[in-house]
């Protein structure tokens, strides 16, 4: 919803939550659901109305679980019944420098500041691990906004009896703990508020009006944050950009001002503007996000552009360059299928607002910011969160070289008439083994974003996919691919429950980017084998369509499986016997 | 602006706040007229209303408003 995306009316969010919320879960689309707590050092009710409408927006219906006011400690250091029932993905535990509970006084000694740092360090350590080792899921926790008030002013940032000395410190913590500990998430009130503006934010009329510790007006920013890190966890992202070039690349009309005349580079101010851009978004690609053109121009002068000697971006930092005349929605389109991906997992940025306009109504889904002038487009892609990190695998790391092997291999297929003879040109070879723990995280994701190709669209937190791989009750594989392109990793898993002599299918899943590989057959090879080795004689299947997984209706037909029922809604089963199973695979190396 | 035309825009506030288009609020309204009207959504309204109006009202004023009318006479007082 566009009143939900960044640069949003803070206020008309805060004034109607209700019908916003409403049209959200009227709008047909659909969601993950996810159980979200909420551990409280103040107020927290629009806190959490506000996040259920951004994680609404994002494909996820939450439900909460809400700790009465301030009691953010008691119900997560203890035991806590209601909460264990409720068994939360995801925990929020929204404190600020007012749950602090003993800030050092000016007489104290050095020994005396660094045991009350201790004793607060302690006090939420037990916190983290009590939740930990409780409920097993994903923790955001705020650091703490700089203190409303410096005693001894300036001072107060180095002297260790000053407030900001003493929450820097905190913060400082808080961060190694994030850096140390897997599943842990800051929620960065420090920046946030500081962005803001902390006179604002911390405004005590709020806190002393209604408890809340943070202005109302500002809990849109914040739980536009909250909301980002949970889709973020829960592979909600969005993969990249695709991008216009004339005055959103550079400024000037290549095709009418001439390559010579673009503003680019640090001669005057307005090419600096765009240097600076280019620069962001060449960094963007250092954490995977893809870039892509979709631009009203002739293919050699686009290219031309980019290869202005003061251009950032060259044209081999793109994915896929479309440069012609065609409407920009049809070709963003193209973009996404020629990568795989679904056009709402791409974000369109032109400086055009009638472009803008065609493609947010052509492409349901798909945002495209409102960039402002210039100098305002890195800020308003940047804070619309769409690629809010909370990890950062060597898959991600790697994204943009596998993308662009994706689009050699295209060029290869194409030099082929029999496509045998492709995959076999390929050299892929496979290794599809039972789960191994530096997989585990690579895997998680994998379940929380793969939706096209997923049998049953089952969710799993890392946690939940390392007590399967250890479990004997499942049987759990695998599948990793490289060709002579490139290694593409996991891109194939599958998870089945064993009991007795049979194995259901719990889940099973390939990335869209090894389609057309066989790499399910190796994968069904592989889990067959696994299976009679068990001692298994059954494997049964289960597809359970969703809007998204259509492309694998027959996916089990298509691997030798005989169907048995299939209800009213489309939910299908079906089985395979293990005995007499014969290898599909013929063009992949298993090793 | 006049009387009526701030009870109009209010009358706005309130409907989108508690998201019901039935509402008409007049001077002597309470929060006991409307249902959904507690605590937690009155922090709502008092924003709603100061955003609407481009406002701030002070503690003392929001813990002793006793009915829409006295709110109104803050808002006329301000604007």
């Amino acid at each position: 919803m566009k009143e939900l995306n960044y640069p949003f009316d803070a206020g008309y969010i805060l004034k109607k939550k209700k019908s916003i919320k409403r049209e959200l879960l009227s709008d047909g689309s659909e969601r993950i659901k996810k159980k979200i707590a909420i551990l409280g050092g103040y107020t927290t009710s629009d806190i959490k109305l506000i996040t259920e409408l951004f994680l609404l927006d994002n494909g996820i219906e939450p439900e909460f679980y809400e700790s009465e006011y301030n009691a953010f400690y008691r119900d997560g250091a203890f035991d806590n019944p209601e909460l264990a029932a409720f068994a939360p993905d995801v925990i929020y535990v929204c404190t600020s420098n007012r749950n602090i509970t003993d800030y050092p006084s000016v007489s104290d000694s050095a020994e005396d500041t660094d045991r009350l740092l201790t004793n607060e360090k302690e006090k939420f350590t037990t916190l983290w691990e009590s939740l930990s080792s409780r409920y097993h899921c994903p923790i955001i926790q705020n650091n703490f906004e700089k203190p409303l008030c410096r005693l001894m002013g300036n001072r107060d940032a180095w002297d260790i009896h000053g407030k900001v000395n003493f929450l820097t410190r905190l913060n400082l913590f808080f961060a190694d703990y994030a850096a140390t500990h897997d599943n842990f998430y800051l929620c960065d009130i420090d920046y946030i508020s500081a962005d803001y503006g902390l006179k604002e934010w911390s405004d005590p009329f709020y806190y002393h009006m209604y408890k809340y510790a943070v202005n109302v007006n500002a809990i849109p920013y914040l739980a536009f944050n909250v909301a980002n890190i949970i889709k973020s966890i829960f592979g909600k992202n969005k993969k990249g950009l695709v991008l216009d070039l004339d005055n959103t690349l550079w400024g000037g009309i290549v095709g009418d001002d001439g390559v010579e005349n673009l503003a680019i580079g640090p001669e005057e101010s307005e090419g600096q503007v765009f240097t600076e851009f280019q620069r962001y978004l060449k960094e963007q690609t250092s954490i995977g996000v893809i870039l892509n053109v979709d631009s009203k121009n002739d293919e050699e002068n686009a290219v031309a552009g980019l290869k202005h000697p003061d251009s950032v971006l060259s044209p081999e930092d793109f994915i896929v360059l479309k440069a012609n005349w065609e409407p920009k929605d049809l070709n963003f389109k193209e973009i996404a299928s020629t990568l795989d991906l679904l056009p709402e997992s791409l974000v369109f940025v032109d400086d055009n607002p009638a472009e803008r306009h065609i493609v947010r109504e052509q492409l349901k889904g798909v945002i495209a910011p409102e960039i402002g002038n210039p100098s305002e487009y890195i800020l308003n892609i940047d804070r619309g969160g769409y690629f809010e990190t909370t990890s950062l695998s060597a898959d991600d790391l790697a994204r943009n070289g596998m993308y662009k092997s994706n689009a050699g291999r295209k060029a290869l297929e194409a030099s082929f008439t029999d496509y045998r003879d492709y995959l076999l040109s390929l050299e892929m070879k496979g290794t599809l083994k039972p789960f191994e723990d530096m997989y585990i995280a690579r895997i998680a994701q994998l379940s929380n974003k793969s939706n096209q190709f997923n049998l049953t669209t089952k969710r799993y937190t890392p946690e939940e996919i390392a007590a399967r791989a250890q479990s004997d009750e499942y049987i759990t594989l695998y599948g990793k691919l490289e060709d002579r392109f490139g290694d593409n990793g996991v891109v194939s898993v599958a998870i089945g429950h064993v009991s007795g002599d049979e194995c259901d299918i719990e889940l099973w899943l390939m990335s869209c980017r090894v389609l057309k590989r066989d790499m399910e057959f190796a994968m069904t090879d592989a889990f067959v084998k696994m299976c009679a080795k068990r001692g298994i004689r059954t494997i049964r299947g289960h597809y359970y369509p969703t809007k998204k997984n259509g492309m694998v209706r027959n996916f089990f037909s298509d691997m030798g499986y005989t169907l048995v029922s299939e209800d009213e809604n489309g939910n299908r089963e079906y089985v395979l016997m293990t005995e007499g199973y014969v290898n599909r695979n013929s063009v992949i190396e298993v090793n | 602006m006049s009387r009526e035309e701030l009870f109009e825009k209010l009358n706005e506030v309130f409907r989108d706040v508690f998201d019901d288009d039935e509402i008409t609020v007049c001077d002597a309204t309470t929060a006991d007229d409307i249902e959904d009207w507690d605590s937690l959504e009155h922090i709502n309204l008092i924003v709603a209303v100061e955003t609407a109006f481009g406002i701030k009202f002070n503690m003392g004023e929001v813990n002793n408003f006793r009915n829409v009318g006295e709110m109104a006479d803050i808002i006329l007082s301000r604007i």
